[in-house]
Order: C-alpha cells, then sequence, then structure tokens
C-alpha cells in the first residue's frame, strides 16, 4: 500500500517515473526498428512478387483476423481503462480491467492459434507439403506465407510476454501495490500494450487485405 | 610502378585510370597526414609543459578555421567521388562490340563458355585489344570474379546475372582470384586470364570446340524442351514469338515495359509469372530443375541469333 | 590483499564483500569491472585466432590448420573481437564507471537493466562459446547468404543465437545512457557543460538503440531460412541474398561508429586534459558525433558496390559515404588544435591520445579510398580493407580504450600504474601495429584477396612482415595486462586528481565512494576549465 521506494539514484518520484516511461518509450523504437526489418523484407517481395502474394492473401480469412483486429483494440482500450482506474487509485477497478485486458489478449492468441492450425490442415504451412491453389510459382506464395508466419509469430510471441507482463501487474494490483502517486508499471505497460497493438494494425492490412477491392 | 612490386601490373584500359584515381587519394593521404603528424610533434614539443602549475589560456574555438578544414576536405572528397564514379559509370556501359562470355560461378571453381562453344574452367582465353563483356552466375554461394591486373571485380550471384567487362591492352597471363568468400576452398577458386594476341587467339578458339557454338547447343535445348510448342517462330502460338526478341522493349501486363535482355530471358524460363508479356496469359511452366546454369546460357544465345520478326499479320 | 592504505574510508569496492555482492550488484561502477573481466577474456580469445591466422599466414601454401580450419578461425576471430569485445569496450567498461559521474549522478537510470546487459553479455557469449568449441563456424563474421543459410556445415544458429543475445545487451545499455543524460544531470549541468565523453556516448547510444534490432530481425530470418528453408534468401525458391546483405549491413555499418565513437570521446577527455586546455570547438566536436551517428545510417550501400546493386544506388551511397567522414576530419584538426598554446603532459594517457590521431587519421584516409567506387572496384574484399578497418578498429578504437583504461585506472583503482612500462608498452603496440597492418594495404592493392587460406608465393614477404609485426603487437598487449594486475597491489597511491583534470568524476576520492557523490554537485562552469584545479596558476605564453 506504501509507493514504491524511491530508488537511489533518483532525486525526486517525478524523476523516477520520467526516466522509467522515457526508457519504455526508447525501447518501443528498437522495436519498430526490429519489426521494421521483417517489414522491408516483406515490401521487397511484395513489390517483386505482387499476384502471387495477392493470391496468397486472399486465401486468408478477412473475418477472423477482423476480429482479432477488434479484440486487440477492445484490449487497448481496457488498458487504458486500467491505467485511468491506477491513477484514481481504485484497486479494484485495476484488477478487473487488467484481468480484461488478459482475457482479450488470450482470445486474441486463442483465434490465431485456431488461424495457424487451419493454415496446416490447409497445406498453407511452408515446407514439403505446401500448396497453394491458384499460383503457378508455388515458391512465391510460400515465401507470402513464410513471412505471414514469421511477422505473426513474432507479433504473437510479443503478446504472449504482454500475457506474461499482464498477469505479473495483476498480482501486484491485487496487493494494492498501485495507487495515484505510484502507477508507474501499468503505466509503462499500457505503452508495451499499445504498441502490441499498433503493430497488429500494420500486419492486419498488409498481409489480409492485398487487392481486396479489386474485382477477381 | 609495377617492378618496386607495389602495384599489380596494368593490363586493361581501365587500369592506368584506376591507379591515377590512387595516386591522386594517394597524395591527398600523404599531405593530410604529414600534416597532422608534424603539426602534432611540432605543437606537443613546442608546448611541453615546463612546470606543473601552468594555466594555458582557454581557447574555445575559430569558426574561420572550422570553416576552413570543412570546406576544403569536403571539396577534395567531391573530387574524389566524382572520379571514382566516372570510372564506375565507364565500368558499367560495355562497348556494343564486346566479345561476350558466359560465366559460372560454383564451389570451387570457375566454368567459362565462349560463344562458339569452347569451355574452359579456371582460365579465361581472350584476345587482346577487344572488349569483353562477361555474364555471370553462380550454381550455389556468392562468388567474386576478380582480376587485380584489370582492375576489375564483379559479384557472380545465384539466381541472377552480374555483368562485367574489360579491354585488356597487353598480351600475358594474369591472376584470377574468387573474391567473395564461399567456403572450404575459396582460396583455390582461381586461376589465370590469358591475353593472347590475335593470331594466336584464333588458333585457340579453333581448337576448342566440340559441341558446337552455344547457339547450336541452345537450339538443340530448344527442340528437346519441345519449347517451339508454344513459342512459334510466327507467333501464332500461345505464346509470344522469340525471334528478334533479344534487345527488343517488352510489353507487360499490367502496365510497364522491359528490356529483353539476357537477366530477363533467363527469368522468363526459371520464373515466367515473374513478367508475363501484354496480351499473354500466364501459362508457361518454370524450367527450374529442368535445364542448368550453362543450358539456359546456351539457350539465350539461341534466342539472340533468331533473326528480326518477319513482316508476318498475327 | 593490503588494502588498508588504499581504502582507508569506504569506497565501492569495500563497501561489500563476496561473490554475491559482485554478481548481484546495482552499482554501475563494479558493473563496468565485470564488463572489464569478460571482454578481457574475449579479447585474448579474438587474439589467439588472431594468432593462428598470422602464423598460418608465414606460408603461401597453409600447413599448420586445414582450409576449414582456417576459415572458423577468421570467423571467430571477427565475431569475438567485433560483438564480444569492441562493441561492449569502451561503453560497458569506461561509459558505465564514468558516465555518471560525469553528469553528477550517482548511477544510470536503471541499475538492474545495467546489470541485466551484462548478464546477456555473457549468455551470449557462452552460445558463441560453445560454438567455437564443439567445431566452430566458417561463415565469415559477414555470414553472407545463402552460403551461411545452405552451404554451410558448421554451428551458424549457435553462433547466431550468441550474437542475437549480446545484441540486446548493447541494445540495453544504449537505452541506459540516452535515458540517464536526458534525465539524470546534476543541477546546472547542462548539454553544452557535459564532457564530450558523454556526448560521444550519448551518439553511441543513438545508434546502439536504433541499429542492433535490425541485426537481431536479420538473425531471427537466417534462423528461420537456415531451419525452415522458408526462402526468403534463397534463389531457388525466389528469394534474393542481397537482401541479407542490405538487411545486415544497415547495421553493421553503423556498428563501426558505435566501435569508434566512444574512442573519440575518450581522446577528446585525453587530449583536453594533458594539454590543460578545452577542446578546441567543443560544440562543433559535440554536434560532430552526432552528425556521424545519423550519417552513419545512411552509408550502408558502400559494402555492396560489386554485388550487382545498381549503379545508381552505388554513386548515391558513394556520395553520401564522403559526407560521414567530414566529421571525423573535423574532430582530428580540432584536437590538433587544442595542442596549440596548451600545456603539453607526454603521460601514457596522451601517447595513447597521439596513437589514435595518427592511426585513425590514416584509417579514416583510406577510408576515402574505399568510398571512391573506382577504387573499390578493385581493392574491395582484398586485404586493402581489412588493413583499413584494422587501423580504426585497432589503431583507433583499441587505442583509445587503452588510453581510456590508463587515464582512469587511478580513480578505478586507487592506484597508479608503473610510467615507464607504460610508455614502453605504448610504444611498442605503436610499432607492431604498424608492421602489422601497413603491408596489407599493399598486398591489397597488388590483389590478394581476403579469407584467402592459401595464397600466391608473390604475397609472402608481405605475409612475413605483417606476421611479425603481430608477434610484436602481442607483446606490446601482454605487457600492460601485467603490470595493471600489479599495481592492485604494488602501485603508487593515487589521489582524487592525480593528472589535475577537470571533471567532476576527479572531485570524488579513488576509488569513489559507492554512491559517487554525497550530495549532487551544483555545477556552474563549462566543462575542461582548468581554473578550477590548477593551484597556483602560471600563465602559459
Amino acid at each position: 500500500m506504501a509507493s514504491e521506494a524511491l530508488q537511489v539514484q533518483f532525486d525526486t518520484e517525478a524523476q523516477q517515473k520520467d526516466a522509467s516511461t522515457l526508457g519504455m518509450w526508447i525501447f518501443l523504437i528498437t522495436e519498430v526498428m526490429f519489426f521494421g526489418g521483417m517489414f522491408t523484407a516483406y515490401t521487397v517481395y511484395r513489390r517483386a512478387y505482387s499476384d502471387a502474394f495477392a493470391v496468397a492473401s486472399a486465401s486468408l480469412n478477412v473475418t477472423i483476423g477482423a476480429i482479432n483486429t477488434a479484440v486487440l483494440l477492445v484490449s487497448s482500450f481496457t488498458m487504458v481503462m486500467a491505467v485511468r482506474a491506477a491513477q484514481l487509485g481504485q484497486r479494484r477497478m485495476i484488477v478487473l480491467f487488467l484481468v480484461l485486458t488478459l482475457v482479450f489478449g488470450g482470445i486474441f492468441l486463442g483465434v490465431k492459434a485456431y488461424e495457424w492450425n487451419e493454415k496446416f490442415e490447409q497445406h498453407h504451412v511452408p515446407g514439403p507439403s505446401f500448396h497453394l491453389d491458384g499460383v503457378p510459382q508455388q515458391g512465391h506464395a510460400q515465401l507470402f506465407f513464410s513471412l505471414y508466419f514469421a511477422m505473426t509469430g513474432l507479433h504473437a510471441a510479443h503478446m504472449v510476454i504482454g500475457v506474461g507482463i499482464l498477469s505479473w501487474l495483476i498480482w501486484m494490483a491485487g496487493k494494492g501495490r498501485f495507487t495515484p502517486e505510484y502507477n508507474t508499471p501499468v503505466d509503462i505497460a499500457g505503452l508495451y500494450w499499445h504498441f502490441v497493438d499498433i503493430i497488429w494494425i500494420f500486419l492486419f492490412p498488409l498481409l489480409y487485405l492485398i487487392d481486396r477491392h479489386l474485382p477477381k | 610502378m609495377g617492378s618496386l612490386g607495389l602495384f599489380p601490373e596494368q593490363a586493361s584500359t581501365i587500369a592506368p585510370d584506376v591507379d591515377h584515381l590512387l595516386y591522386f587519394l594517394l597524395a591527398v593521404a600523404a599531405f593530410f597526414t604529414l600534416t597532422i603528424f608534424c603539426s602534432i610533434f611540432y605543437l606537443a614539443i613546442r608546448y611541453r609543459r615546463r612546470s606543473e602549475n601552468e594555466l594555458p589560456r582557454a581557447i574555445h574555438g575559430g569558426t574561420a578555421l572550422e570553416i576552413v578544414w570543412s570546406v576544403i576536405p569536403f571539396g577534395l572528397t567531391m573530387v574524389m567521388f566524382t572520379w571514382g564514379a566516372s570510372i564506375y559509370f565507364n565500368e558499367s556501359r560495355p562497348p556494343d562490340n564486346a566479345l561476350d562470355v558466359y560465366v559460372v560461378g560454383k564451389q570451387w571453381m570457375w566454368k567459362l563458355e565462349h560463344l562458339g562453344g569452347q569451355r574452359e574452367i579456371n582460365e579465361l582465353h581472350i584476345p587482346v585489344g577487344r572488349a569483353v563483356r562477361l555474364t555471370m552466375t553462380s550454381e550455389d554461394a556468392i562468388h567474386s570474379f576478380y582480376v587485380p591486373a584489370f582492375r576489375t571485380k564483379q559479384d557472380a550471384v545465384p539466381g541472377r546475372y552480374t555483368t562485367t567487362w574489360f579491354m585488356p591492352t597487353k598480351v600475358g597471363k594474369y591472376h584470377l582470384f574468387c573474391a567473395e568468400y564461399c567456403g572450404t576452398n575459396h582460396s583455390r577458386m582461381g586461376g589465370w586470364v590469358y591475353v593472347m594476341a590475335p593470331r594466336d587467339y584464333e588458333a585457340w578458339l579453333s581448337g576448342g570446340a566440340s559441341g558446337g557454338s552455344l547457339a547450336e547447343s541452345g537450339q538443340k535445348l530448344f527442340d528437346e524442351l519441345a519449347c517451339g510448342n508454344c513459342h512459334k517462330p510466327d507467333g501464332s502460338g500461345r505464346c509470344p514469338s522469340l525471334t528478334g526478341l533479344f534487345g527488343k522493349t517488352v510489353q507487360l501486363a499490367g502496365g510497364g515495359t522491359v528490356k529483353a535482355d539476357e537477366g530477363y530471358i533467363r527469368e522468363s524460363i526459371l520464373q515466367p509469372q515473374a513478367k508475363i508479356v501484354a496480351g499473354y496469359g500466364p501459362i508457361m511452366p518454370t524450367f527450374q530443375g529442368l535445364v542448368t546454369e550453362e543450358g539456359v546460357m546456351q539457350l539465350i544465345e539461341y534466342i539472340k541469333s533468331l533473326g528480326p520478326a518477319p513482316a508476318a499479320t498475327h | 590483499m593490503n588494502t588498508a592504505d588504499v581504502h582507508e574510508r569506504e569506497d565501492y569496492l569495500n563497501v561489500s564483500h563476496g561473490l554475491k555482492s559482485w554478481l548481484l550488484t546495482k552499482d554501475h561502477k563494479r558493473i563496468g569491472l565485470l564488463y572489464l573481466a569478460t571482454i578481457t577474456l574475449f579479447f585474448f580469445l579474438g587474439g589467439l585466432f588472431a594468432t593462428l591466422i598470422r602464423i598460418e599466414l608465414l606460408t603461401p601454401g597453409g600447413g599448420l590448420v586445414s582450409s576449414e580450419t582456417y576459415n572458423k578461425l577468421f570467423t571467430m576471430h571477427g565475431v569475438t573481437m567485433i560483438f564480444f569485445f569492441l562493441i561492449p569496450s569502451i561503453p560497458a567498461v569506461l561509459g558505465n564507471f564514468f558516465l555518471p559521474m560525469m553528469i553528477g549522478a550517482r548511477d544510470l537510470a536503471f541499475p538492474r537493466i545495467n546489470l541485466l546487459s551484462w548478464y546477456l553479455l555473457v549468455i551470449g557469449g557462452l552460445f558463441a562459446l560453445f560454438a567455437m568449441l564443439a567445431g566452430g563456424v566458417d561463415t565469415g563474421w559477414t555470414f553472407y547468404t545463402p552460403y551461411s543459410t545452405t552451404y554451410s556445415n558448421t554451428w551458424v544458429i549457435a553462433t547466431a543465437l550468441g550474437i542475437f543475445v549480446a545484441g540486446f545487451s548493447s541494445i540495453l545499455t544504449g537505452l541506459n545512457f540516452i535515458v540517464t543524460v536526458h534525465r539524470m544531470r546534476a543541477p546546472g549541468m547542462t548539454w553544452f557543460r557535459m564532457p564530450l565523453f558523454v556526448w560521444a556516448h550519448y551518439a553511441t547510444a543513438l545508434i546502439q538503440v536504433l541499429g542492433t534490432p535490425v541485426l537481431a530481425v536479420t538473425i531471427v530470418l537466417v534462423f528461420c531460412e537456415r531451419v525452415f528453408h522458408i526462402g526468403i534468401f534463397d534463389p531457388a525458391l525466389g528469394g534474393d541474398p542481397v537482401l541479407f546483405q542490405h538487411l545486415f549491413w544497415f547495421y553493421s555499418h553503423p556498428a563501426v561508429y558505435i566501435m569508434i565513437l566512444p574512442a573519440m570521446g575518450v581522446v577528446s577527455e585525453l587530449i583536453s586534459t594533458f594539454s590543460r586546455k578545452p577542446i578546441f570547438g567543443y560544440r562543433i566536436v559535440a554536434f560532430s558525433s552526432v552528425a556521424i551517428a545519423v550519417l552513419g545510417f545512411l552509408v550502408w550501400g558502400h559494402h555492396l558496390f560489386v554485388s550487382g546493386q545498381s549503379v545508381f544506388a552505388g554513386m548515391v551511397f558513394s556520395f553520401l559515404s564522403y559526407f560521414v567522414a567530414i566529421p571525423s576530419a573535423i574532430k582530428v584538426f580540432n584536437w590538433t588544435a587544442t595542442l596549440y598554446k596548451g600545456s603539453v603532459s607526454f603521460a601514457t594517457p596522451m601517447l595513447y591520445a597521439f596513437g589514435f590521431i595518427g592511426l585513425f587519421t590514416i584509417g579514416g584516409l583510406t577510408g576515402l579510398f574505399v568510398a571512391s567506387l573506382g577504387i573499390d572496384v578493385h581493392v574491395t574484399d582484398t586485404y586493402f580493407v581489412v588493413a583499413h578497418f584494422h587501423y580504426i578498429m585497432v589503431g583507433g578504437a583499441i587505442m583509445g580504450y587503452l588510453g581510456g583504461l590508463h587515464y582512469w585506472w587511478p580513480k578505478i583503482t586507487g592506484r597508479m600504474y608503473p610510467e615507464g612500462w607504460a610508455k614502453l608498452s605504448a610504444l611498442v603496440i605503436f610499432l607492431g601495429f604498424n608492421l602489422t597492418f601497413f603491408p596489407q594495404f599493399i598486398l591489397g592493392y597488388l590483389g590478394m584477396p581476403r579469407r584467402y587460406h592459401t595464397y600466391p608465393d608473390e604475397f609472402q614477404v608481405l605475409h612475413v612482415l605483417s606476421t611479425a609485426g603481430a608477434s610484436i603487437l602481442a607483446v606490446g598487449y601482454a605487457i600492460p595486462m601485467i603490470y595493471f594486475a600489479w599495481s592492485l597491489r604494488y602501485g603508487k597511491l593515487a589521489g582524487a586528481n592525480p593528472w589535475g583534470a577537470s571533471g567532476l568524476e576527479w572531485k570524488t576520492p579513488s576509488p569513489p565512494p559507492l554512491h559517487n557523490f554525497d550530495k549532487a554537485p551544483v555545477v556552474t562552469y563549462d566543462a575542461y576549465d582548468y581554473s578550477t584545479v590548477v593551484g597556483e596558476a602560471v600563465e602559459v605564453g
């Protein structure tokens, strides 16, 4: 119930919070560069093999992708509510919203697992048994799916880490560790969660929505 | 200079240009190195500490000096850039009458094929005084075709063609090295370039070819693979005519154009879906795995040998 | 250990004892020392590989080791030296120790993340070490595809994982430094009162944070390619092997600035202290560090001039590469100008600073050669490039590191090293270095390619000269190890400020107390203000 002790290297709690927040922003910038490398590879190959990529993209389940997008957006909303609750010192609300965020994150991951399993059944997983109809050059389509799995996999790994962080926050919140004076962990975890959400906002159109507006 | 053992022989038209640029760079480097070394030496001794309590006057900077020693070096670097870029530009444009040689690098040897069908391994025989253009690829890892005496180097990359050219100016025998690390025998993947007097070169050529010229081999392969079933010479088949194709600008489906060079033809054989000609469908199967890189080169030479398109209606 | 003299009062070394107090420390100074031990071990490992390489190259035919082994030796030499020695070196040892002190802080912003950074380097190093012991890796430190993804039969993934983990060590250090400089400066310590060492580390941290993640994702893609054959770099599946080169060099070119900028920061401190004058053109030098960091991200394509990259791209990258040379040149001129009307001392750190300027100048000038398209076509992938980067990395970065180590040794340990031996080894290093690497410029222009186990006979003389130099250089590096260790017990006691240097770190006792300052200093003067340091000032004419 007491706020976290001021760490010895800081002069004031405001400085401590400021530093933590800046640190998280910088970390998120490194994550942008990290995902950026894969986005670059994706862009290069999409330009080179636009037809095969369009066919492969069309085989993805847009409905499921859209549902997952909505789920993540809602989870970002509940995360914001958790931060707000922390600022207001409402212990039960913090736990509630963090749990909801966790649940939505879990739904996202569950849906993703279902999707991946579907890919496996449709033989869309790169490997010896890969086959996609309507694409003369299977190698190009396989490249799409390799990037699909790499990028959504990397994203999912970040979600799993996020789920872990949320679990820890829920435990801390349950013990009343967050107060209006001290709620930095919730704040910066929120930043991380929003970032993971934004990556998905980019992934969804890039992967699922290629040329969908064009007549077949 | 070569006699000092400090420089390789100059055996191509571009080699003296490269060496002259080097001399300029050496002069600039020597100038600045000596200036800095001597300045430090002089200043450090002239202003050496004579007593422990010395306190020099703080001099914080001088804008004029900063400008001078930014602008002058910058000017010099721009000269270096322009000079080097012009040599590079030159190196990217082989003359039209260059002799074509095809090169395939593989672990750990160079396979070279002359148009007349003469094949070489780790050796290249060429005539003095004629431009030679190499069209290269690799069967496995990235290699690099390097002839120090010519001052030229170009990577051989699997999956695509790269080209380089040179015009030898001196009869002789020059090192050929692989210059991109490619595994165990990277340092043994080399040989010699033999620059010969024209008569000797003709004699060498006539001794070599056993299987016919590249174009003839290409025609055989073309028939074996039944390319002609679709690619009819008068264009009446399901696929574009190949007569007069080489060098033409091709209209692509979905807009855009491409020049039908060696790289385009290779890609069309191995990855036909990459570029579809306007007015045709994506029906060509890939020949990846059915034809080797040398086979592709033979087919390209065959296609080059097909004359301009007859004035037929379609 | 005779600690009674040095540790009359409590300091960071004697405040707690035992292994746990070191392995679980949050003190940036102890973490700096943990790094010192780790990277020194890696330096000697990398040096061992170099020794074997140079011995092998004494003869054209090769006889000491097989080609397979030789290829592993140069790969592991590069990997060890770059990722496990040079990249951490100055920032993780001297930066960790002194950046907080220089700005008047009690520690870095995130001490626990600092400790994590060290563990990540150790774990990454263990992966790489495992790979080396299990059989080695032979792709070259640049692990170009498709050789590394399809054709190499060695421990590529283990090594790549080691580098991946070590990369996060670098990222977190950079993150820590950036937040510290932004948020932890003592009252009155404005940006333009900070020592240039701090500016250099700030610029380095920007590169670490922005560049290293791209290396990380490149390694992930190499992993996927090698394990799952996804085809991203495999031409048979439509992939592009040159895409790897773009992704790799996008990090690895800025990485070279990670390795040199901190050394430049050290040199600024040394030149100033041992001329007893502010660095000429302080702001310009500060901005030049940031300019190098920014411009360094724009030139990666100069590693791809003969890769099949377009002529236009080659022109753009060559042009931009000349821009990044200018800020470095400006620094060299400013350092030299600082000596003018100064009070120049020839203490060992200053000798290293002079050595740095000389050798970095040569190395940097040869950068102008390789930036020139016409020349690079001839010398790329030859010993010319090897000589170029060793002049900067060894002649530059390592001399900067050694200079800094000697300079701050009294502050770190409370003891002086023996000056005579130190001067001697500096000289031996300088001479050994030049003999090792200058012949390599000639070898390169003559056409000797790099990464060659065997070579034509006519190159042997130059190789023998180079190996002779290497043996001298090895002696030069061994001597300081001995006297530094010796000094811990027998070195003369150093006071708080044996050099008469400015800078907040010299206003604390040697060794410093745990939290550096009892209360945050208030800064009212610029950096390099010696009037506050020298007692009875005597004007210098």
